[in-house]
């Protein structure tokens, strides 16, 4: 009965916080501006279904897509696991599943037991890859200190959830060799695929009382660690696990060649190429702030470009092919991403204790991410070729060269001379535009 | 052999309208290099008995630059202008050798009220030797040669054509060798998103030196491509290797102009 309280207790603080944070999340993502992303329902289901349930992007690299598909695979199909531990941690009704499903019950929670093993083997080889053969794009400068140890964290949870469940099932299964199960009548085997064989060699031998402690270990170790993982996630970039999927599911369908089309600019300038236009009409609405061209911080981005900084995982596939970063520029898409969303996070919490209208004096751009940086950009869309999740590092970026190029007339000195080139003489470079045509007469 | 280029005023006079319009951008009309792009492909279109004509000195920078580079309103400048000519003369198809004009035109044009069908070079003579208006020699002068293509980014990633300049490629009866880096995963020149108009930021190597290096792995004898500015980029990177002689820097249109004796 104490045991029941207890997971009662656990259950609803560990759901109730995780919501709380969710909704906090939530909130800071619609700090963002709107766009349209919920037409085309078809097409987006569709590359939900490719991208984020069928992990069709991971694949472009197939020995990190292989590890990371057994650890995907495993945890979602040991959530079925999950559900017959929470109705057992509230009615004491262990292995409900068993009786009802008999021969198919063993072949589940076998599939589980195997998927656990191969998602241990990519734990340790996901470790390995990032602390002794220091992939480069899992160890560089945006990710020292907190990014890293995150990283580390994550997968050691993921090793201590494993550890638990084969200790709980290695133990159940060697009480049931000796007739000493809570669950099953009489001596046997639950004839499961890696803890039967644990039962035996590992567990058997060790006395009844022993066993019954481990057991609850393992148990308890795994509801814990289940709810301490999921509490977890929001203040993890391992919330992609939840995040990915309406992050592909309002991903831009469009070609990626298509930049946004800013209507506020559009409104000016058919006003400036209309001849029969009054220069001095008063605008229709006297007391609109007009909104700020570009994004000077996150609040000028969309919620798209939000929520896809909550997805990132720093995986880096997007820096690793940045033509400027491999070229040793300061440009890095994930940083991009990792500093929109902890600057978004820093909004947010200003918001929830001073106010909407709290300005704390520092902006996404200057404060986290550079001229430098922005600059650097080549728009090459290999970025967002390369996301796993349909992240799009370039639209940030754009946003960002807009603020600093209209609100501020900020630019390398080449641009501007380029940009009035093409104002004078319809050409980026200072040619005539009388002159167009002279390629046909020369030899 | 002569060029015929029709002006689209000079054929509105005359009562006709072209077929296409062949949108020839900056680089294709001042810098001496793309000239030869815009040239060859003027053959091509004359050889086919193509029906087109060029704005001449009413066409005008598209604006893609200018948006890269943030300048939301030089770009939507242009684009207005450029729109009420191609609207004034009833355009409804382009062609275009520069793959920074045809996403401009295909893709930003439209909701700025310009609607037409937009055609990359490639595409346009894949389409003529498909149906038997270009017709290639076998055994042409590239025959067996070595030839490797470097993806314009505006072209591959940002509009997913790969395969049209592919197949002009193996029209030729050459050998298509695949850099390590390609279609999807190609790498960027280093030209595009205004790049083109400004020193790159310091770092520690340019990226079209990186690129050049891809393309001389393949021990190609050619590296062909898409893109005036590509063009450029790769130029610069095969003379800073010193490689002049040994591996060329071609447009799909000259290699097909030049296979067709053109």
């Amino acid at each position: 009965m104490i045991s029941i309280i207890a997971f009662t207790l656990l259950l609803v603080a560990g759901s109730g916080f995780f919501f709380y944070n969710i909704l906090k999340i939530r909130s800071n993502i619609r700090l963002g501006r709107d766009i349209n992303r919920t037409d085309q329902s078809g097409e987006r289901w569709k590359t939900m279904t490719l991208v984020a349930l069928g992990q069709k992007k991971m694949f472009a690299r197939p020995v990190p897509a292989l590890l990371h598909l057994a650890l995907y695979s495993a945890f979602v199909i040991t959530q079925i696991e999950l559900i017959e531990i929470i109705v057992d941690g509230l009615t004491g009704n262990h292995r409900i599943f068993k009786d009802a499903l008999g021969g198919f019950y063993t072949f589940i929670v076998s599939f589980i037991e195997i998927l656990s093993v191969l998602a241990l083997v990519a734990t340790v080889a996901f470790l390995a890859r990032r602390n002794m053969l220091k992939l480069p794009r899992l160890n560089m400068k945006e990710l020292a200190g907190w990014p890293t140890k995150d990283a580390n964290l994550i997968l050691i949870m993921e090793i201590v959830l494993v550890a638990c469940i084969f200790t709980m099932n290695g133990a159940d299964e060697a009480m049931y060799n000796i007739g000493h199960s809570h669950y099953a009548e009489g001596t046997g085997s639950f004839g499961f695929a890696i803890s039967s064989f644990l039962g035996e060699k590992v567990f058997g031998g060790i006395d009844v009382s022993t066993l019954h402690t481990l057991e609850r270990i393992g148990w308890w170790g795994h509801i814990l660690m289940v709810f301490a993982f999921l509490n977890y996630l929001p203040y993890s970039k391992h919330f992609h696990i939840l995040l990915a999927f309406p992050n592909t599911y309002y991903s831009n369908l469009e070609k990626k060649g298509k930049f946004t089309n800013m209507e506020s600019v559009t409104a000016e300038v058919k006003l400036m190429l209309d001849p029969t236009a009054d220069p001095y009409a008063a605008p229709a609405d006297p007391n609109a702030v007009p909104q700020r061209f570009g994004a000077k911080d996150v609040t000028d981005l969309t919620w798209k470009n939000l929520l896809d900084a909550y997805t990132c995982t720093e995986c880096g596939r997007c820096t690793s092919s940045c033509p400027a970063n491999i070229t040793g520029k300061q440009l890095s898409p994930r940083k991009i991403m990792m500093d929109t969303r902890d600057r978004l996070t820093e909004v947010g919490d200003n918001i929830r204790k001073h106010g909407k209208d709290y300005s704390d004096g520092k902006s996404l751009l200057g404060d986290y991410i550079s001229e430098e940086e922005i600059w650097a950009c080549t728009s090459c869309n290999a970025c967002v070729q390369e996301c796993p999740v349909n992240i799009d590092p370039l639209s940030i970026i754009v946003d960002l060269r807009r603020y600093l190029v209209m609100e501020e007339s900020k630019m390398p000195t080449e641009l501007t001379g380029m940009l009035t080139n093409i104002e004078n003489n319809g050409a980026p470079w200072q040619f005539s535009q009388n002159d167009r045509l002279n390629w046909a007469n020369e030899d | 052999m002569s060029l015929h280029v029709p002006t689209m005023a000079e054929m509105m006079a005359k009562g006709e309208s072209p077929e296409i319009l062949f949108w020839v951008g900056c680089s294709g009309s001042f810098d001496d290099r793309a000239k030869k792009i815009t040239k060859a492909l003027v053959k091509i279109l004359n050889e086919c008995k193509v029906n087109f004509a060029v704005l001449g000195a009413e066409e005008s920078c598209t604006g893609d630059p200018a948006k890269r580079a943030g300048n939301e309103f030089t770009f939507q400048m242009q684009a207005m202008m450029n729109i009420q000519v191609l609207d004034g003369y009833e355009v409804k198809r382009i062609v275009t050798a520069c793959p920074h004009c045809f996403n401009t035109l295909k893709n930003e044009y439209p909701e700025l009220g310009g609607n037409y069908e937009v055609v990359h070079h490639t595409q346009l003579i894949q389409d003529l030797i498909n149906t038997g208006k270009l017709v290639l020699k076998d055994g042409g002068m590239y025959k067996g040669k070595k030839i490797t293509f470097h993806d314009p980014c505006y072209l591959g990633r940002a509009n997913d054509v790969y395969e049209a300049p592919r197949s002009l490629i193996e029209k030729l009866d050459a050998e298509l060798v695949e850099m390590k880096r390609c279609k999807t995963n190609g790498l960027c020149c280093g030209a595009g998103g205004a790049q083109m108009f400004k020193e790159a930021e310091k770092g520690n190597k340019e990226i079209n030196v990186e690129r050049t290096e891809d393309a001389l792995e393949t021990s190609a004898s050619i590296i062909a491509t898409g893109c005036p500015f590509c063009n450029t980029m790769m130029t610069d990177g095969v003379k800073n290797f010193n490689k002049e002689e040994e591996i060329k820097v071609l447009d799909i249109a000259e290699l097909i102009a030049n296979a067709a004796e053109l």
